[in-house]
């Protein structure tokens, strides 16, 4: 499978373009295929060591179709969403770029977006962003210039008009597949899918959820989607996550804007003996329920500071159904080049005059 | 044996704990709390949304008929004392913050730029289990309240579901009462003309 989701000679280069799909990325592609995806987020390095981004990249290898690139979630500051896609998309990742609206005018996310495309980007996802108090920074100013729905048609008007929102030409449009996020877990219910259908109208063809935690309310909601028939009409990917504990759930709930932990969960994490383990297995049984409702096209595993358990999460919840995400594959020269450095950095180099000099010494 | 020693109290340290408990903050209180805002106005205007979106369809007919009475004045001289009637009006049943493109008929008479996101097309995923502001705890969340309020109007479950615009900044500050006047005069004139 891998072979057909990448390029084994260059891993950085993209994929063949194909009708009816708006980016030549592997995540579209998997979608389309209709295939389950999975898609996780990188947890940014707060240093400009890009090895940092690389190592944080390489645990998800083989078990994820995207790597959502955070922009500075949580209004925390920390290495840009662009900066942390650029580098990823020289190995060959399939990045999610995440663009917020509160810190950026619509000048300079446009700007970014084309920045991104020429980068080779191929995913956008369009998001409203966490207010500045949540953050490290509460004294920042938020710019909120668009919200996640303009920024959606800005994208969209740029990629299929080929122009800015002044209505100046574009020469090359950015090929990208649009995301945006959504939130089953917070009122007003009522509304909720008709924002979704709002989000599709402005642009939106997958969209990633909140932490879902409370599987009955999530049913509600994907049935309503499924009546208004939006399922057919983008990709809906759920956010799931490990809880390390029954504190941090306690804590994410009353600090995390927009999470919604239902008591039970909580009761359940307390009740047992390792919490940890608990968070995974609870995580996992999420999983294999989330997987099984109609209109549900992927999943989206948010482990933040656990990103060492996507892959046991991942594996263990089966969602991907025996398929295997792309991987590097390292090329046949490399393995020559890579003994061959180990031997010129660690291996004591030889000095023929050196041994002659010794040996005259010694008689 | 070993005799548990009892654990030493510094000076330092019940000044730390003394601090910890002064600069204790319940969660959830906001400093627009402090300030004791109250958003009753605001509230009821969303409650009668239905009556005030019949009272806004019968005004903007008549300021339509005035229409050769703004031209004979001038769009422009108009301006001044018009914002400042509309500002005053606004400001006191909506908190009306004067961006220049009304949308209250498609937000179920909440001003969406009232939300600290100033989100103008729809609520973000942020919002409280009680409804509040996940910026500002003790307001009711704007779109929430615009749900609402649209829920009881005559075309507010259809016009909330328009996507709105960017904010055009420059037309801050300026009269979005005349702005739709005049829009709406020229778009009958070209009618007209179209019809003739």
């Amino acid at each position: 499978m891998s072979t057909t989701d990448g390029n084994p000679s260059d891993p950085s280069a993209l994929l063949e373009p194909l009708p009816g799909h708006s980016s030549r990325g592997r995540l579209e592609r998997i979608l389309r295929r209709g295939e389950f995806a999975v898609t996780t987020e990188l947890n940014p390095p707060d240093s400009a060591n890009p090895q940092d981004v690389y190592d944080r990249a390489a645990i998800f290898e083989g078990w994820v179709d995207g790597i959502n690139a955070v922009d500075a979630s949580g209004a925390n500051c920390h290495m840009s969403s662009v900066g942390i896609c650029a580098l990823l998309t020289r190995m060959g990742y399939a990045p999610i770029l995440q663009i917020a609206c509160r810190d950026k005018n619509r000048i300079a996310i446009q700007g970014d977006i084309l920045g991104a495309s020429a980068m080779g980007v191929q995913n956008i996802l369009c998001l409203t962003g966490d207010g500045v108090q949540a953050g490290d920074q509460p004294g920042a100013k938020p710019v909120f210039d668009l919200d996640s729905m303009s920024l959606l048609e800005t994208a969209r008007t740029m990629r299929d008009e080929g122009r800015f929102l002044s209505g100046r030409k574009l020469t090359t449009p950015p090929a990208v597949f649009l995301g945006a996020v959504i939130n089953p877990f917070a009122p007003p219910f009522d509304f909720r899918p008709m924002r979704l259908a709002k989000k599709i109208a402005a642009g939106a063809q997958f969209v990633q959820s909140q932490y879902c935690y409370d599987i009955p309310m999530l049913r509600e909601y994907m049935k309503r989607v499924r009546d208004m028939g939006l399922d057919e009409e983008c990709f809906i990917l759920i956010g799931v996550g490990p809880l390390a504990s029954a504190r941090t759930a306690r804590w994410m709930r009353a600090n995390v804007p927009g999470v919604h932990i239902p008591d039970e969960i909580i009761k359940r994490l307390e009740g047992a003996e390792k919490q940890k383990e608990e968070g995974k297995r609870l995580c996992i049984d999420i999983m294999q329920e989330v997987k099984e409702i109609d209109g549900v096209s992927g999943i989206h595993v948010m482990a933040y500071r656990q990103e060492e358990f996507v892959a046991e999460i991942v594996h263990e919840s089966a969602v991907l159904k025996g398929r295997k995400p792309w991987r590097r594959e390292a090329m046949p020269g490399d393995m020559a080049v890579a003994e061959r450095m180990e031997h010129i950095l660690h291996e004591e180099i030889e000095k023929p005059a050196a041994k002659v000099e010794e040996a005259a010494g010694d008689s | 044996m070993q005799v548990e020693k009892p654990p030493i109290i510094t000076q330092a340290i019940r000044v730390r704990r003394a601090r910890e408990k002064s600069e204790y903050q319940p969660h959830g209180v906001s400093v627009e709390s402090r300030r004791g805002r109250r958003y009753t106005i605001r509230l009821w205007s969303v409650r009668h949304s239905r009556l005030l979106e019949w009272f806004y369809d019968k005004f903007s007919r008549i300021f339509l008929t005035l229409h050769p009475f703004w031209k004979a004045v001038g769009y422009n001289r108009a301006e001044a004392p018009v914002t400042f009637v509309e500002r005053r009006v606004k400001g006191l049943m909506f908190d009306c913050r004067m961006c220049g493109q009304c949308i209250l008929s498609s937000t179920g008479m909440s001003c969406p730029m009232n939300c600290p996101k100033q989100l103008r097309n729809g609520p973000c995923g942020g919002v409280r289990a009680n409804g509040n502001c996940e910026v500002e705890p003790d307001m009711p969340c704007v779109w929430v309240q615009a749900w609402n309020g649209a829920t009881n109007m005559r075309h507010g479950e259809d016009n909330i579901m328009d996507v709105q615009k960017p904010v055009d900044q420059s037309t801050r500050e300026t009269s979005a009462w005349l702005r739709v006047t005049a829009n709406a005069a020229a778009g009958r004139d070209a009618a007209r003309k179209a019809a003739q």
